[in-house]
């Protein structure tokens, strides 16, 4: 399975403000009553863009000035909760093809790296810095550099770094790992073989 | 070299080294739940691949299924669809599932140690944040997402970084009154919700060498809460105990053997650790949460935060968790109004813990207008809670008494906050809309503080309301 090599992502961006935004706020759980992902973005922060007779909150999200975004900006320990891949699967299916923020939960992390959506930790005052910048010109077209980690604005360049593993495995190419594992079934064996609890 | 379990559990389960540096793990038990198995099942499908390994993957449904009427089809059709396509998916693959009719079914993180599949010194992983509770038997377990799901599904591996350690001590003994739960909402309080990324928790110390099985599986649980992916405590004879004549354990012929490998995985002393704290246990009051994370957390005597007073990083999630919540700053906790007390989760809804509240709530009512539930964790708890007459006294103080599930932790069954319902809970997650209303409020808490609030219809110190010094 040859997958794209994701090196930068280029798109405009919404700045989605707050800390610990959970995967419950994200994708409510009563969304994942499905059995497939079809459908999720309609969903994204659901209980944030909408009040409950469906009508909708002032929210970034809602925001004409905003829509058609790809890239989001947010704030520390984003995605943190449940493991729920619905959350990443959501954002994805909304139309984002990266998130910025101050740190990420290691599971929203990982999940989002899997399906190819690459997750850039900045500083708060490079993500305030870059948010403001948008706010202003929300046409501003910002451009996430995995190689180079840095994310282009407006001539301006921030920081913008990633694990790593995960940085080879988008730079790469092989951010879904399944080919990577399936090549080596035979040693999975024998690994196993070597455990008494799996032999029984 | 000094090594610590997590080091030898992942020595012994490594298959190989990835390209971009991850570790190809060998997951020795994989659990699966109707919430996020159906897509991974569908990915092998559209690849053409098929299950590697069905004998060491294990079933049951917790999430959806309705507590009260319990009979098939179920009211909610996605519900019943989920249900139905596990089943289906199971029976195709050659999965054991522990479906409702066989009287084994619960909340997966019940059913697994209840069933002797959680085992020391095994990798587990399951797609469900709170499969840390399973490092409570010295087994590394991750909660994982979906593609994982089938990462594991296909090739009992997954890709995944090794963590560093941090090891949390607590020492001494509790107050009575206080217990696991005010310990692992401490724990979070200190190092906050985010404070355990790219760790895995190492629990010990005197605190949890004198802890049951069940009391550290209420720790483990929660490990997530505070950003770690991993939390564990080392194997001991408490663990064996618990273990021996499960289902699944050992056979007593091979039960020695099974000891001696299971103890070799016990971090070393003098073992190295990334980081290390430790905490008195005297210093741990009941906790309750105030705001919109578990982290955000005072003892029962505490006043709510003031925002304007909290370190600048805290101030605006602060602000927002007080308006949601409804709560005065600066003023008491104690005394806050609740409208509904859920006793349940796979934090708090063991053997122990239904025992414990019964031991105190027997001869008491709940208070009149507050809507009261226990949702044993697997139907093996609600069964033996039936025999010891527990449930007779959860239904004679005005609870209601319900079948095995998530329930109201997460809202995605029947059972649901409504409006802006403020609840005591023994779950594990305070999240803005958590329990089924986007309005809803949650204050996590220990099962006995939550029978304290039923009894007096408010956020309320236990030891007062029953009396214990």
């Amino acid at each position: 399975m040859a997958l794209e090599k994701i090196t930068q992502v280029t798109g405009r961006a919404v700045h989605v403000p707050g800390d610990d935004i959970d995967t419950d706020r994200i994708i409510p759980a009563r969304f994942m009553k499905c059995v497939t992902f079809d459908g999720l973005g309609e969903y994204a922060f659901y209980d944030e863009r909408r009040a409950q007779d469906g009508s909708e909150k002032a929210h970034p999200l809602n925001d004409p000035r905003f829509l058609g975004s790809s890239i989001l900006l947010s704030g520390s320990n984003f995605g943190c909760g449940s493991s729920r891949e619905h959350a990443p699967q959501a954002l994805y299916r909304f139309g984002f093809r990266a998130v910025l923020a101050e740190s990420f939960a290691e599971i929203f992390f990982g999940n989002s790296t899997t399906l190819g959506m690459p997750c850039a930790v900045m500083s708060r005052a490079d993500l305030l810095a870059l948010a403001a910048v948008v706010e202003s010109d929300p046409a501003a077209l910002v451009t996430l550099d995995l190689v180079e980690e840095k994310v282009t604005c407006a001539d301006v360049d921030f920081r913008a770094t990633l694990p790593p593993h995960a940085k080879e495995a988008l730079v790469s190419g092989r951010w879904d790992a399944i080919a990577d594992l399936l090549e080596a079934i035979p040693q999975v064996r024998e690994t196993a073989a070597k455990l008494p609890y799996f032999a029984a | 070299m000094s090594r610590t379990l997590l080091d030898k559990v992942w020595d012994a389960h490594a298959v190989r080294q990835l390209p971009n540096g991850a570790t190809q793990l060998l997951i020795g038990t994989h659990l699966i739940h109707e919430v996020t198995s159906p897509q991974a099942f569908g990915m092998l499908r559209d690849l053409g691949l098929k299950v590697l390994y069905p004998e060491r993957t294990f079933a049951t449904v917790d999430h959806i299924v309705p507590t009260d009427e319990r009979e098939e089809p179920f009211s909610d059709a996605l519900a019943d669809e989920m249900i139905k396509a596990l089943r289906k998916n199971c029976a195709e693959a050659g999965i054991t599932f522990f479906d409702i009719p066989t009287g084994k079914q619960g909340i997966v993180h019940i059913v697994g140690p209840e069933q002797g599949i959680t085992q020391p010194g095994t990798t587990i992983a399951c797609g469900d944040s709170h499969t840390s509770t399973h490092g409570a038997f010295g087994a590394i377990a991750f909660g994982i997402g979906t593609s994982q799901v089938r990462d594991v599904l296909a090739t009992q591996t997954m890709a995944i970084h090794k963590p560093k350690v941090r090891r949390i001590n607590v020492e001494g003994r509790l107050a009575p009154g206080v217990y696991a739960k005010d310990v692992i909402l401490h724990i979070i309080r200190m190092l906050g919700v985010n404070g355990g990324i790219g760790y895995a928790y190492e629990y010990g110390g005197s605190t949890f060498d004198a802890f049951s099985q069940e009391e550290r599986m209420t720790v483990c649980n929660m490990s997530i809460e505070g950003g770690a992916r991993v939390g564990y405590v080392n194997p001991d004879a408490t663990t064996y105990e618990y273990l021996k004549g499960r289902p699944y354990a050992p056979k007593p012929a091979d039960w020695d053997a099974a000891v001696a490998r299971w103890s070799s995985f016990a971090s070393d002393p003098g073992a190295a650790y990334d980081d290390v704290v430790t905490y008195q246990a005297a210093d741990i009051a009941p906790t309750v949460t105030w705001g919109i994370n578990p982290g955000q957390a005072i003892f029962i005597g505490e006043n709510v935060p003031v925002p304007a007073e909290l370190p600048d990083k805290d101030r605006a999630t602060a602000e927002e968790a007080i308006a949601h919540m409804k709560l005065k700053p600066g003023a008491p906790i104690k005394g806050t109004p609740v409208d509904v007390v859920f006793l349940g989760s796979c934090t708090n809804a063991r053997l122990s813990d239904l025992t414990e509240v019964a031991r105190h709530l027997k001869g008491r009512k709940v208070k009149p207008g507050v809507k009261a539930i226990v949702v044993p964790g697997s139907q093996g708890v609600a069964s033996l809670a039936e025999k010891m007459g527990l449930a007779e006294i959860y239904r004679s103080a005005g609870f209601e008494w319900r079948g095995a599930g998530c329930s109201m932790c997460l809202g995605m069954n029947p059972d649901k906050l409504v409006g802006d319902q403020l609840c005591a809970s023994s779950s594990n997650r305070n999240f803005k809309g958590r329990q089924g209303s986007p309005l809803g409020r949650t204050v996590l808490m220990s099962p006995l503080m939550v029978a304290a609030a039923a009894v007096t219809g408010e956020i309320s110190d236990a030891r007062e309301i029953f009396g214990i010094q």
